[in-house]
């Protein structure tokens, strides 16, 4: 018992999470009666007693489980226990809960926590759905519907789509440009750990007195300054993901700028890496925004400031430019990876190089510069001073240049190639190009004011933000899962059931949002639980197809669930790519390489005669490559 | 990859077309392609312009917002044709035969192309922001002698003051003239709300401690609903008005008969409002 209190693990994270919650309430209680207060606050925005344990609680679970282990003995002198690397690796299941500091069994973690918060969340849509099959309140009241939807958004974004995408290049990325780790690997164990936090809160806040928080995820003030105690739930899982998400893009930063194998230069690298490059610009510099919003609405709501308090001389808009500062380029955080798995994808199952890399690559830059200058579109008719609205049009219109060289791009890739469609990756990341592209086309016209004047909070943008988030990301999401399934699991999945799930995804995408476009023109708004008669049959016909695009998920997790476990052994190569990770056993080695490979040209060089990516370990020298280096030490 | 090493014979084959004519996209169908696609563009915008989208319209602003939508679908009906037309055509011409294990041709892009798609979709987008900003101007001109009308938005109920008689006050009904710019001054009691009349094509936020403004020319008598499109609490759904929209006579008899004035922290709202009601320089702020 003394030992397991001793070793880093659950029984030392539970007491860490103990004692963080007694110092939590002992630390409010104390300075309450030294203030004196009444010691126990229980306003509706208040109660102080709930609200500091819920940061000190998983801070002192993330100490006793060990995240801060090696970093608090480095700092106060004592000697720190090297990493005998005696954890890498996962052998059995329970491996995956431990703080380890592998990069491949991470990249797991991550995208297993993330799934489960994609099901949980799926459920809420279905609930929020299963309500709108007919005008009227049928299963839950008003206050609990705006809950559902504020969860059912909060959670795919800030623990499914944004961290999954980190779980996938986790994975992927260190092998892909020959590095043993990524750069940091007890900072992205930390950042791991911080996900799960995140979602609990986000789901904890259905027990909080009041109900979840239910002012959206855009959690506009006053409406979130004045809400129950569910919001500050909101508050600090935002603060939790958002501390993971820049974490990882640190790490990504520095892993993709000082950890290439020799001879990959920028213009060698693969497009995925590159899209890991441009999205973790965007969470380094964007995501303090949301932290900073998220905390000036939680200090309005326990310390009384003002800042989003018109009559304590605060300013109700800012806490919108703040908020879309980030939320904008957010939802490029939650594409360009997917861009990135894309080409991928398409490259090799096309057997072509991706045409024009470069272009593609600057592309991804152009995004990123043009999407810091985008944000106020948002806010057409939210009464900003209207000089901002046609720059702001202007620049939004303009990002879908770069979108559209992707597009098309992509497009000129498949021309003069032999395309394979036998992979379910790629026939998500074929219907991705067009579901992506009607969700660009919506996107335009929302940048234009007058359009956006009539069609901003109406059904009309649930349908646009769902094709880009669910036809767009979700479905390049599906590519690189199904792409790398046989990597990170050294099994095939099977692809009949891997059909049926795309084709019930397809379907159930275009039949749940196509027709949203047209009740939301129509007159429908958003975030409402009761509706016009004259939507009633619309919405039917849209649940009906969203219940059926649930399903088919389930499909999808038994297919992943199941090969796992049983489904035939995968070659390293199953899928005849150039980039390194597929030049290692399904799944790679512990430590990735033998020895690190040398780069001698571009990741896409199919069909070139004698063209090579990657000299992997014992293969001699046929073409000289600079001398192997040393690389970052774990 | 085994076959890496293998020359590609039709790469060969291709390089030797080409004198003016691009060698690759020599070898493709351009002109079937480009026809295909702007049949597909008016079949698809044939079926879809005729429609309309946004409902009734009852305001000078909505024949305008809606040319646009029709402009809008035409161009979106291009690219989204342009697309199918190069997707479908490279699936049923490129797919690799059973067994074939062999790579495509290592074409690596094309300067002229890349160019191509860069440029015309910026131009595009371009004509679409200055026909935008024009619509814009045009929707939003003020007119002459428009009517003021005061608009409070409190959870969750909407409230009307007509300062033209005396601060009348009208509970959760919304009168207009027919055909005379409105100039409505929103006022937020508690949260944001948004004033949205569907038909009008119209919407603004109602923000506490600012004064927003929505300039509408209705042009149409009738019966319509405003919807507020703003989260605003668990009345959100239910928080709406009835509009009538009626000849100028019904108009002023019907605020003649309006008994009540707008009541005091209504008017408040009004006067702290300090976007209306700036504070003069040098009063010290507070």
């Amino acid at each position: 018992m003394v030992t397991a209190i001793k070793q880093p693990g659950w029984i030392r994270g539970a007491l860490g999470a103990l004692l963080g919650a007694a110092f939590g309430v002992g630390l409010v209680v104390v300075l309450r009666d030294i203030s004196g207060l009444p010691i126990w606050q229980t306003e509706q925005t208040g109660y102080p007693h709930v609200v500091v344990p819920l940061v000190t609680t998983p801070l002192g679970f993330l100490a006793g489980f060990g995240a801060f282990d090696y970093w608090l003995r480095w700092a106060v002198g004592a000697p720190t226990i090297p990493d005998d690397h005696s954890q890498h690796g996962a052998k059995s299941w329970r491996d995956y809960f431990k703080f380890n500091t592998d990069h491949k069994v991470i990249g797991i973690q991550y995208i297993c926590t993330n799934f489960f918060f994609f099901f949980v969340s799926g459920l809420l849509a279905l609930l929020i759905r299963a309500e709108l099959v007919q005008p009227g309140a049928q299963i839950v009241d008003a206050s609990t519907f705006n809950g559902l939807f504020s969860t059912h958004a909060a959670i795919m974004i800030f623990v499914f789509i944004v961290p999954v995408f980190a779980g996938i290049a986790n994975y992927v990325l260190p092998l892909m440009i020959g590095a043993p780790d990524m750069a940091f690997p007890r900072l992205n164990a930390l950042s791991f750990w911080m996900l799960p936090v995140a979602g609990l809160l986000f789901l904890g806040s259905f027990l909080a007195p009041g109900g979840a928080f239910d002012a959206g995820w855009t959690g506009y003030a006053p409406l979130s300054t004045g809400a129950p105690l569910g919001q500050s739930f909101f508050n600090l899982g935002v603060q939790f993901a958002g501390a993971s998400s820049i974490a990882t893009a640190l790490n990504f930063l520095v892993t993709i700028i000082t950890m290439r194998s020799p001879g990959m230069t920028f213009w060698r690298m693969p497009l995925l890496v590159w899209a890991n490059l441009s999205t973790s610009l965007l969470v380094v510099a964007a995501t303090p925004f949301i932290a900073g919003a998220q905390f000036m609405v939680f200090f309005d709501r326990l310390l009384g400031t003002q800042f989003f308090q018109f009559a304590g001389g605060g300013d109700v808009i800012s806490y919108q430019h703040i908020f879309w500062f980030y939320s904008h380029p957010a939802v490029y955080i939650m594409m360009l990876p997917g861009f990135g798995i894309i080409s991928e994808v398409i490259s090799i199952h096309a057997r072509k190089p991706i045409f024009g890399y470069r272009l593609m690559a600057l592309a991804l830059i152009g995004i990123v510069v043009l999407s810091y200058s985008v944000w106020a579109h948002h806010m057409f008719v939210a009464g900003m001073f209207s000089w901002l609205r046609v720059p702001m049009m202007i620049t939004t219109l303009l990002i879908a240049v770069p979108t559209g060289i992707k597009i098309f791009s992509w497009l000129g890739t498949l021309y003069f190639g032999k395309i394979h469609t036998y992979s379910t990756a790629m026939l998500f990341a074929l219907a991705f190009i067009v579901t992506f592209t009607v969700g660009g086309i919506s996107g335009v016209m929302l940048g234009m004011v007058p359009l956006d004047i009539h069609v901003s909070d109406t059904y009309f943008i649930v349908a646009h933000i769902h094709f880009v988030l669910f036809g767009g990301s979700v479905f390049t999401i599906f590519a690189g899962i199904y792409h790398w399934f046989p990597k990170m699991t050294g099994r095939m999945y099977d692809e009949k059931l891997g059909r049926v799930h795309f084709w019930g995804t397809v379907i159930g995408t275009w039949g749940t949002f196509i027709p949203m476009h047209w009740v939301g023109m129509d007159g429908m708004p958003r975030r409402v639980a009761d509706y016009a008669a004259q939507f009633g049959d619309w919405n039917l016909l849209i649940s009906i197809f969203a219940f059926m695009l649930g399903a088919v998920q389930l499909v999808f997790l038994y297919n992943m669930v199941v090969s796992w476990r049983y489904g035939p052994r995968a070659e390293a190569n199953p899928w005849h790519g150039n980039s390194i990770e597929w030049q290692v056993s399904s799944p790679p080695p512990i430590f990735n390489f033998d020895e690190i490979p040398r780069v001698v040209g571009g990741p896409y060089e199919f069909g070139v005669p004698g063209a090579r990516h990657a000299i992997m370990a014992g293969e001699g020298a046929e073409a000289p490559g600079p001398e192997p280096s040393k690389v970052g030490a774990t | 990859m085994s076959d890496c090493s293998r020359p590609s014979e039709a790469r060969i084959i291709g390089s030797g077309r080409g004198g003016i004519r691009d060698p690759m996209m020599g070898r493709l169908p351009i002109a079937k392609m480009l026809a295909a696609t702007v049949a597909l563009t008016a079949a698809i915008s044939a079926v879809m312009v005729p429609i309309r989208w946004n409902g009734q319209g009852a305001s000078t602003a909505a024949p305008e917002i809606d040319r646009l939508l029709d402009v809008m679908i035409v161009l979106s009906a291009f690219v989204f044709s342009l697309v199918l037309v190069m997707l479908f055509y490279a699936l049923w011409k490129f797919r690799a035969k059973p067994g074939d294990e062999s790579d495509g041709e290592p074409i690596h892009g094309n300067t002229k192309l890349e160019v191509a798609w860069t440029v015309i979709p910026t131009i595009i987008v371009l004509f679409g922001a200055g026909y935008s900003w024009v619509v814009l101007d045009r929707i939003e001109k003020p007119a002459e002698n428009p009517i003021k009308v005061q608009v409070f938005a409190q959870q969750f109920a909407w409230s009307f003051g007509y300062p033209g008689k005396g601060n009348a006050w009208s509970e959760g009904e919304l009168h207009v003239p027919l055909d005379r710019q409105v100039q409505f001054k929103m006022h937020a009691q508690d949260v944001i709300h948004s004033f949205w009349v569907p038909e009008w094509r119209i919407k603004k936020d109602a923000v506490p401690g600012i004064t927003t403004t929505a300039t509408i020319t209705p042009d149409k008598a009738g019966t319509y609903q405003l919807i507020c499109t703003e989260l605003c609490g668990f009345g959100h759904a239910t928080m709406r008005a009835k509009v009538v929209v009626e000849p100028p006579a019904d108009f002023r008899k019907w605020v003649a008969g309006l008994d009540q004035e707008v009541p005091q922290p209504f008017e408040d709202s009004v006067i702290q409002d300090v976007e209306a009601n700036p504070v003069p320089v040098g009063a010290g702020g507070a």
